[in-house]
């Protein structure tokens, strides 16, 4: 199974060393890792999906969650998370598919990043299956090179939170 | 590189409201001695080099009593014999590059047991960082995974808050070394103690949450209903300090005790209920006693798979319970139908109001039984000095008032087996990590930190050549240590599994050429003596103790002697290995 976890960090040097060391480490089985700033510059949050049999995720999340600079770890897996993901793909487009190739882009709604004279680069932005199939698609062109950022993620708020303070 | 600010303060983060003058500037390693001074530390063991030279400049000055070992591995092993002994922080300086190299093996010894140690490392400067520089080595990256926590210093200013913020961190909760890395420029600016100290909150440290009070119901309700309870001690109890709590809690309850290496000491060993060291080379009872139980309650423990073998047999009948501080060790290995996470002096005390005296007679008929039916017997040597034999005078004569540290092997097995530890924290093995070579530095730092405390270390012929430049150490701080060397001319434990599980091959496990070690140790300035007959191993003993300086007992034993009994690796409770002639 996967778990998709978000881990609110001290924004300090090291920081993603202590938690990228400590999933490879102890053996555990990482699908992607994604980390940015939050709405608190002191705070940065890690998005990471992991996966294997339940017992040895739930090691995974007691030893992030032992990291001094970890403030927060939350299990998403469950919690119907708010997703998105990117992904720059670069694709053959000579004469012959490069009608066919922007066709495809503009019918997935993907954008255009780059024209080349053979070839394209598209950014794919959306929820991981979103992503997939754009990957899919283009894959008969010819894919050159691609970069995907990992899941990042976001517990769902429910309604009415905005009023409170979350902590 | 940031230069101090010349403003007194910054508008985000007013000056400390102090009245007074404000205490001059220090240079960045002044300050290191200056924060060590007053956090109480008064000894720092080390080696001086490169990278730490304004570090060693600063300490010219300093109170600090600096311990000058002989190689870093010693002066890590040195700190943390001395924070074992004490529960007070370790503290270690090492140069940059092959200086922080040399304390890796420490500190993952330390991790491994949950040593309180404080590294203070030097880098080469900021500038050059990440450049191979001449003795640049990342110890920042490399330590990760064997330290709580570490730090690479690039700011200065936020060198007192750093190490205030790591010394803190490694006593608290579940102790651990943490590791400071200082850039030589970082120990030569100017830092002005009226800024704060970077631009982030200091981490706050609460103490560990009170424990669940529904899992502490849980727990005191299994131990009523229990009929053959079996408490399981680890490094926890001793780290918590909780040995009369404990003694309370067994006369309750009647139950049976089990004590790893870190515990020992903490649990009177010649109790009738003391089972002693439990797994791979306990006792048959103290694992007939587990094998029997329907709960087992261990505290302060790791479940190791040296004591737990093969965890779908370990415990077969029993519900187990584990008390620790560290969420991430419930469930680590085997499951846990009883958690209870906290501190364990505050659970002992919680669950202690909730018992009342039960006695099990029953319980306490098989446990003496079990230690009838199986008792632990030296064997008589035939004239050869069984190594047992010598293990157990050295403690006769300590009688429970002397510091026991040892090396690694089966010497550490015996001593394991046949010394009684009189107190907590008077017995001291790297159990974890298993390190050999710790021995001597660490009996170095224990008798540093005990002066008057008698301080033994019971060694092999492989162990001690691992360290054995630290004899200097000893020598030159006159430190009334007392070594028995065992020695059977090979690697023991290897030497046995070779024996037993690879058909008598000795694959590179004997030594064709030792020292002759009396030499070497009266060369080292030791009074040093050798004995190799049964009839005369008492006399030497005494004479060793006798010795009001550093002395050095070489003790002749045949070659396969084993320990015993023996579990084979990842083998059920009761599986003893069988050595059919």
């Amino acid at each position: 199974m996967k778990k998709i976890l978000s881990i609110l960090v001290r924004n300090r040097p090291g920081v993603l060393s202590h938690v990228a060391g400590l999933v490879t480490r102890r053996g555990y089985n990482v699908e992607s890792i994604a980390a940015g700033p939050t709405e608190n510059s002191a705070i940065t949050r890690i998005n990471l999906v992991v996966s294997g049999e339940e017992p040895i995720l739930e090691q995974v999340v007691k030893q992030v969650r032992k990291l001094v600079d970890v403030i927060l770890v939350e299990d998403l897996t469950n919690n119907e998370p708010v997703t998105g993901e990117l992904a720059l793909i670069t694709i053959e487009a000579k004469e012959q598919t490069r009608a066919e190739a922007i066709n495809i882009i503009n019918l997935l709604g993907l954008t255009l990043s780059d024209v080349r004279d053979d070839s394209l680069t598209v950014m794919a932005a959306g929820t991981a299956m979103t992503v997939d199939m754009a990957v899919l698609s283009l894959k008969r062109f010819g894919i050159m090179a691609m970069a995907r950022t990992g899941l990042v993620a976001l517990p769902r708020p429910k309604n009415g939170e905005s009023k409170g303070e979350r902590k | 590189m940031k230069k101090p600010s010349k403003t007194v303060g910054s508008p985000k983060k007013p000056a400390l409201e102090n009245k007074k003058k404000l205490p001059a500037p220090r240079l960045g390693a002044q300050v290191i001695c200056d924060f060590l001074e007053s956090a109480g530390v008064d000894v720092v063991f080390g080696y001086p080099g490169g990278a730490v030279i304004p570090l060693y400049d600063a300490l010219y000055d300093s109170k600090l009593e600096h311990i000058l070992a002989r190689h870093e591995q010693g002066a890590i092993h040195a700190a943390d014999g001395y924070a074992r002994s004490t529960g007070k922080i370790g503290v270690v300086f090492a140069t940059s590059g092959p200086g922080a190299t040399n304390l890796v093996t420490g500190l993952a010894t330390a991790h491994m047991d949950s040593v309180p140690l404080l590294a203070i490392t030097g880098q080469v400067p900021t500038t050059s960082l990440g450049s191979d520089s001449f003795q640049e080595a990342d110890i920042y990256g490399i330590s990760i995974p064997i330290t709580k926590f570490n730090y690479l210093v690039k700011d200065p200013q936020s060198l007192p808050g750093i190490l205030d913020e790591a010394f803190r961190l490694a006593g608290h909760g579940r102790p651990g070394p943490i590791l400071v890395d200082v850039p030589k420029d970082v120990q030569t600016t100017l830092i002005d103690p009226s800024v704060n100290s970077g631009d982030e909150e200091p981490l706050e440290l609460s103490p560990p949450p009170p424990p669940c009070a529904a899992s502490v119901d849980a727990l005191a309700e299994a131990l009523t209903i229990s009929q053959r309870p079996v408490l399981y001690l680890g490094g926890g109890a001793t780290i918590t300090n909780s040995g009369k709590e404990i003694l309370s809690l067994v006369e309750k309850t009647d139950m049976a005790v089990v004590t790893t290496l870190q515990a020992k000491g903490v649990f009177p060993d010649d109790h009738p209920l003391s089972l002693g060291l439990p797994g791979m080379h306990g006792s048959k009872y103290a694992n007939l006693a587990i094998n029997e139980s329907d709960l087992i309650v261990g505290m302060g423990v790791r479940f190791d798979d040296r004591v737990v073998g093969n965890v779908r047999k370990f415990a077969p009948l029993a519900r187990i319970a584990h008390v620790d501080i560290d969420p991430a060790e419930i469930g680590k290995r085997l499951s846990v139908d009883l958690p209870v996470i906290g501190d364990l002096g505050e659970v002992l005390s919680l669950v202690l109001k909730k018992l009342k005296k039960n006695s099990r007679p029953t319980w306490r008929k098989r446990i003496a039984e079990l230690r009838r039916l199986h008792p632990m017997v030296i064997a008589s040597g035939d004239g050869e000095i069984k190594p047992q034999a010598a293990i157990r005078a050295l403690s006769d004569r300590l009688a429970g008032q002397g510091i026991l540290v040892t090396d690694v092997g089966q010497h550490q097995m015996w001593a394991a087996q046949y010394f009684q530890a009189g107190k907590p924290r008077h017995f001291l093995s790297s159990g974890g990590l298993g390190t050999m070579g710790f021995g001597l530095p660490a009996a170095i730092g224990a008798q540093v930190a005990n002066p008057k405390t008698p301080v033994c270390l019971v060694t092999g012929d492989g162990s001690i050549q691992m360290n054995i430049q630290e004899m200097a150490t000893a020598r030159q701080y006159d430190l009334p240590i007392k070594i028995m060397l065992i020695n059977n001319g090979c690697l023991g434990m290897v030497r046995q599994w070779q024996q037993f599980f690879f058909d008598r091959r000795y694959s590179q496990t004997v030594f064709q050429y030792n020292p002759p070690f009396v030499d070497l140790a009266k060369v080292f300035g030791f009074w040093a003596k050798s004995v190799d007959k049964s009839s005369e191993m008492p006399k030497a003993v005494d004479e060793l103790l006798k010795q009001k300086g550093p002395a050095f007992l070489e003790v002749v034993v045949p070659q396969e002697e084993n320990v015993l009994p023996m579990i084979p690796a990842g083998m059920g409770q009761t599986d003893f290995f069988e050595t059919g002639k």
